[in-house]
């Protein structure tokens, strides 16, 4: 579905100077951008017309200047499934995260206006996106596992294996982590292994499936 | 058992009549012989009887009285250069203040007179009304024993039986007397209310500076200075450019780096005057956001058909913000579950706890800000917290979720309506044809006697019908008139004084 030269992207945004940036960072970095919208309706007419590869959304949008952009977002998935989302934010909410998490189908991103900044870490969420997996942004990580912490088995982790866990929640790939961390990627598999047997989750080979199933146990154990 | 009430009643009348005589002494003493100092005491000695009384009537007879007086005074405040001033003098204490302030208070209030009132009829009243029957029987006594025709005892006798059987009635019209004089009047209560409001506005406007200059703070020390940082910065970068791409390069990335930090703290600051989740979706949701940001494990229900106002939604949440906080940090509660739900138009939240207890409105000055936020609008707190726990804090607000229709007037309910509309259809009836009419065909002798129903008449009753007819013409425009006048004022003051919230603390 992907085509892995130019990705079809769609992008929802209000403000002006951000869209165009948007647009023009996209379009750098090998992007071909079919719509760059401003209101909710218009971003649903999109998302559901031209079925984008990956569609940027900004939460906030008009007519109402409420969530918006969730709404349309998450209608749009009800319609067509696993429609891969990156949505964009000035604040993150484990709520919302929760909300675009819960159908199960990945492709879901969820990051802070501020990650913009980093045009590579941008665009690689981007992608990571749009070949089906997901990117959550590091503050909607720490607080769902600050808010579980207490009542958790997330105790028993060592300092390590809770950085392993931080950084697969965003949605890295153990190549990733290894460089984030400075550690040698079978290091990094004992570790997640181990993340794995200490949470009794049973280990998968996929990657996006390893962060729904931490993501999925972390809500349900606060339920 | 109604004989046995009205018996008590006539005991403490009794009472009443030694209390009737001690204030008699203290009022002579206070307003005779000048010792001022005097009257506040016995005012409290009536005061402590008329609170018995009050609460009698909400136990017996089922009709509680509300205590009427205004509100204490608030204690008196030193002035910038540590003296109290009441009027043209200076005190070193607040001593002599407040008691000028308690002194004109209990003196000033309508209450204090009508409770005095109260007490020296009572004794009359109680041997009228209740103890009918054993006041007559005591005539009927002194009767056949003076020299009375034998018929006035016997007659007094059968009265006295008839008294007995009917106590119950007569209690019902004690209580009534009670009402009369011991409940507060309308201007004591409007009174009350502007005091309440005026409390709750000056609290308001506090607060609200208060938070102005916070966020003028924060803004100053954080996102303010980083700009300047960063255009300097920027500055600097535009200079090293061309000798040093390098350094230029490091620069750029702390500018960078700057700016996130004062994103970060921007969005810090939006959280605290207006939470983003809340904006975008409601008390629900937001406080569902808070309960999932919250350390402590929190079970939020909401029972919502509408989003209350925007000001009061953002009130509630503050609190229930402040509340589960409270829990956390003082209560070391572990669970807690908050109750969202409407009741009419009132907005009812309950937040409860598992932890140690003790919370004290009086003590923690969070409650106090909680209480000074929902006073605008005319939200109460109640809290109820044994040592050792649980907790719970529960408020409400009243009119939260007021529709704003284009009708406004307050209606009148169909039976008012329905006299309104004859009074207004077919008031010119009497009053022209059969009223005016006829009396001028009188005046004028006129022989035709039409339909004129007051000229059929023996001569005798044609005036008499004929200004009857008059008078139920005006009487009935006057009717038409009043009635809505009256509705809408009783409306009105329903509104200002809207139900509150009584739970024990």
């Amino acid at each position: 579905m992907v085509g892995p030269v130019s990705p079809r992207v769609v992008i929802a945004e209000d403000l002006y100077l951000l869209r165009d940036g948007l647009v023009h960072l996209l379009q750098a970095h090998d992007f071909e951008v079919v719509a760059a919208v401003e209101s909710g309706p218009e971003l649903l007419r999109a998302l559901t017309g031209l079925r984008p590869d990956v569609a940027v959304v900004d939460v906030r949008l008009p007519p109402t200047f409420t969530d918006e952009g969730l709404q349309a977002a998450l209608a749009a998935r009800r319609a067509v499934p696993g429609l891969p989302v990156l949505v964009l934010s000035q604040h993150v909410e484990q709520l919302y995260a929760r909300e675009l998490l819960a159908d199960g189908s990945g492709a879901i991103g969820y990051l802070l206006k501020d990650r913009v900044f980093n045009a590579e870490q941008f665009v690689d969420a981007v992608r990571r996106v749009a070949a089906g997996g997901t990117a959550m942004d590091p503050e909607v990580i720490a607080k769902l596992l600050a808010s579980t912490a207490r009542h958790q088995p997330l105790g028993a982790l060592t300092p390590r294996e809770r950085e392993v866990l931080e950084l697969m929640a965003e949605g890295r790939s153990n190549a990733a982590i290894s460089q984030r961390l400075f550690l040698s990627e079978s290091a990094v598999g004992k570790h997640t292994a181990s993340i794995f047997s200490k949470l009794d989750l049973a280990p998968s080979d996929d990657d996006n499936r390893r962060v729904l199933a931490v993501l999925t146990y972390l809500n349900a154990a606060r339920g | 058992m109604a004989v046995g009430k009205a018996l008590a009643l006539g005991a403490t009348a009794l009472v009443d009549v030694v209390l009737v005589v001690l204030s008699l002494v203290g009022f002579v003493l206070a307003f005779g012989l000048g010792m001022v100092f005097m009257f506040p005491p016995t005012a409290h000695l009536v005061r402590h009887r008329t609170a018995l009384a009050r609460r009698l009537n909400g136990t017996w007879f089922g009709t509680a009285v509300p205590a009427p007086y205004l509100p204490p005074p608030l204690p008196a405040r030193p002035q910038p250069d540590g003296w109290y001033r009441h009027e043209r003098q200076l005190y070193k204490t607040p001593k002599w203040p407040d008691w000028n302030n308690r002194w004109k208070w209990i003196v000033g209030d309508p209450a204090t007179w009508r409770d005095g009132l109260w007490l020296f009829l009572n004794p009359v009243v109680v041997c009228a009304l209740p103890l009918l029957s054993l006041t007559l029987a005591g005539c009927a006594v002194l009767a056949a024993w003076s020299a009375a025709p034998p018929v006035l005892p016997l007659a007094l006798g059968g009265a006295s039986a008839a008294a007995l059987a009917a106590t119950p009635r007569l209690l019902r019209a004690y209580a009534w007397w009670n009402h009369l004089l011991l409940s507060p009047t309308e201007k004591s209560v409007l009174a009350a209310r502007i005091q309440r409001l005026d409390q709750a506005r000056l609290a308001t406007v506090d607060s609200q500076a208060s938070e102005l200059r916070r966020i003028e703070r924060d803004l100053h020390d954080g996102a303010q200075a980083r700009l300047v940082a960063m255009g300097m910065t920027l500055g600097a970068v535009e200079e090293l450019m061309d000798k040093d791409p390098a350094a230029a390069k490091a620069l750029l990335g702390k500018v960078r780096e700057a700016s996130s930090t004062a994103l970060v703290e921007l969005r810090d600051l939006v959280k605290g005057i207006h939470p983003p989740v809340l904006a975008e979706r409601g008390l629900g949701d937001a406080v569902r956001a808070l309960a999932m940001d919250s350390p402590l494990k929190v079970t939020v229900t909401v029972d919502l058909d509408t989003r209350p106002d925007s000001p009061v939604e953002s009130a509630a949440y503050f609190s229930i913000s402040e509340l589960l906080t409270n829990a956390a940090r003082h209560g070391g509660a572990e669970r807690v579950w908050i109750d969202i739900s409407s009741n009419d138009h009132a907005l009812r939240v309950v937040v409860t706890d598992d932890g140690s207890g003790g919370a004290d409105p009086a003590l923690g000055s969070g409650l106090r800000g909680i209480e000074r936020r929902l006073a605008a609008f005319d939200g109460v707190l109640a809290v109820n917290s044994p040592r050792g726990g649980p907790t719970t804090a529960t408020f409400d607000l009243p009119y939260a979720m007021r529709e704003k229709g284009p009708d406004c007037t307050p209606s009148l309910p169909r039976g008012k309506a329905t006299i309104v509309g004859i009074c207004w259809g077919i008031g010119w009836l009497p009053l022209f044809p059969q009223g005016l009419v006829a009396m001028f065909m009188k005046l004028f002798d006129v022989e035709n006697r039409s339909w004129f129903l007051a000229l059929y008449l023996p001569e005798l009753l044609q005036w008499p019908l004929i200004v009857f007819n008059v008078l139920l013409g005006l009487s009935m425009y006057a009717a038409g008139m009043l009635i809505p006048v009256m509705h809408a004022r009783q409306q009105r003051l329903a509104e200002v004084l809207p139900t509150r919230l009584w739970l024990g603390r």
